[in-house]
């Protein structure tokens, strides 16, 4: 009930301001502004649309040095200046945005709750020590648990404890990010789990692991597959080449599309109030609007709690997957009989 | 629709694209990313999962024990129950025996006693003919005395006048004569 009445909240304000710079070319309501500028970052952050908080900018190109500065819409500081949340560079050149915001500031607090909830929960089971778990190692045991029997353990195989700290900050990281995106006000909201830089860098990460354990027997395949024709090996080789990319180019579009997906779904719901209403000219089709869209705004945010879960578990998988198949050592005749399948 | 591509089209013109990576927030994302799995590893995932290795090692530990312990316990009972099986034969003997002892104490008893009552009774009966014996000689003596003094007051009765003594005088005479 609270994130409806937080979102239905959240979009009147949000309204007036797309209103502002898409308006004046026809009257119908057009909600895509809107909806990309929530799934954006941003260097404000915005509480129910009712005011926003400002965050701190770190710019740095190579005429003008670094520069700090706190954001502030329609601000100039030298030759940088701050639009709608974004920041330009007036004569054009390159800079690179190491700034404080929306997704780095989300992903700052995820990680400090991470930390919180980790060392408190390490210090519990030395403290219980022996006992049964209680209060927040409670909740994170049967988590941890699941990952570690039916994650790492099936993924990776026997030497999967080397990658548990990996595979579980893989999955509690992506799991808080989803949850906190879900949260409709601050400090929630930000869409970092379905920002195509954030899953490039999970995907990057996630290939350099892979790829660094390779055994020999997983390069092998990738370059020479045993047991089949010459021509066949480089045919196949050009493929497994193609794959070493491509699985982790996947993961990151999995989890980008799957998390911007659902942000999408659940602000065009909310739009269709303003779609109906005409942006608020039309009282009854407000009503009906927000008879519409709350009813099934309601059911999408219960999916995307479980495609929370389901994402993070997902990347946690394949990664764990993938980790495994590099790992694997050559054994024996039944290799050699598969490759002359 | 139309305006929908358009925004991901004009991409490059906004900083915060949706499919454009923002390499200031990817090296962010790589920084905290990396931080964060250091300490959690260090701090979190590894105490955590050493704590529950040692916590299954310890309740799988605590099984076999309690398995071994039952099975100590069943060899124990089974143990239990032969002595006790024992103990029972025993007790079995030990009560046989002493009814019998009783038994051959009774019947002992019992002929010591017949026998001892046998010999008193013949002793009695001895001493009663003795006594019966001499109840009888004396009865005789005091009846020979009895019939003595009848006799005599009889006769002094019978004599007490001349005439009768001069007439049973004659008659002893005169029987005495015929002898």
């Amino acid at each position: 009930m609270l994130l409806l009445v937080s979102l239905m909240l959240m979009t009147p304000a949000a309204n007036i301001k797309a209103e502002g710079s898409e308006a004046p070319k026809s009257t119908a309501y057009n909600p895509v502004p809107t909806i990309m500028h929530h799934i954006a970052d941003s260097h404000e952050f915005d509480v129910l649309e009712l005011f926003a908080i400002p965050l701190p900018c770190i710019l740095y190109s190579s005429s003008t040095g670094v520069t700090t500065f706190i954001y502030h819409d329609g601000k100039e500081v030298s030759g940088y200046k701050c639009d709608e949340g974004a920041i330009h560079r007036e004569d054009g050149a390159f800079f690179l945005d190491m700034s404080i915001t929306k997704n780095v500031f989300t992903m700052l607090l995820a990680a400090l709750i991470l930390i919180v909830i980790f060392t408190s929960v390490a210090k519990a089971y030395k403290v219980n020590s022996g006992k049964a778990p209680k209060g927040l190692q409670s909740v994170i045991e049967p988590l941890f648990v699941f990952i570690r029997d039916e994650v790492a353990k099936p993924g990776i195989g026997p030497k999967y404890e080397g990658f548990m700290p990996y595979i579980m900050t893989i999955f509690f990281f992506i799991l808080v990010l989803n949850l906190l995106g879900l949260l409709p006000i601050f400090p929630g909201g930000a869409n970092v789990t379905g920002n195509i830089a954030f899953t490039m860098i999970l995907a990057v990460v996630a290939f350099v692991v892979i790829n660094i354990n390779g055994t020999s027997t997983y390069w092998g395949h990738i370059f020479w597959m045993p047991g089949v024709a010459i021509p066949m090996k480089i045919f196949l080789a050009i493929i497994e080449v193609i794959g070493l990319i491509t699985k982790p180019v996947a993961l990151m579009i999995r989890l980008f599309a799957n998390m911007t997906a659902g942000h999408i779904i659940v602000l065009s719901l909310i739009s269709l109030i303003f779609v109906f209403g005409e942006a608020g000219k039309s009282l009854p089709g407000t009503g009906l609007g927000a008879a519409i869209a709350v009813p099934f705004t309601l059911f999408i945010s219960c999916i995307e709690v479980l495609v929370a879960f389901i994402q993070a578990f997902i990347f946690a998988m394949l990664t764990s997957v993938f980790i495994g198949m590099a790992l694997e050592e050559g054994h024996g005749d039944g290799h050699a009989a598969e490759g002359h399948h | 629709m139309n305006t929908f591509l358009t925004v991901l089209l004009e991409a490059k013109e906004n900083p915060f694209s949706l499919i454009t990576p923002d390499p200031g927030l990817a090296i962010w994302a790589l920084i905290i990313f990396v931080i964060l799995i250091v300490i959690l590893g260090k701090f979190g995932f590894t105490p955590i999962a050493t704590a529950l290795k040692e916590r299954e090692q310890h309740i799988a530990d605590s099984l076999a024990q309690a398995e071994k312990a039952r099975a100590e316990m069943a060899l124990l009972t089974s143990k239990n129950e032969d002595l006790l099986n024992q103990a029972k034969e025993e007790r079995n003997k030990i009560l046989a025996e002493a009814r019998e002892a009783a038994e051959k104490l009774k019947t002992d008893m019992l002929e010591k006693a017949q026998t001892e009552s046998l010999k008193k009774m013949s002793d009695a009966f001895r001493e009663i003919d003795t006594q019966k014996n001499a109840a009888i000689v004396e009865i005789k003596n005091t009846v020979g005395q009895m019939a003595l003094k009848i006799a005599e007051q009889v006769i002094r009765k019978e004599l007490h006048t001349h005439e009768a003594q001069k007439e049973f005088v004659d008659k002893l005479v005169k029987e005495t004569n015929l002898n």
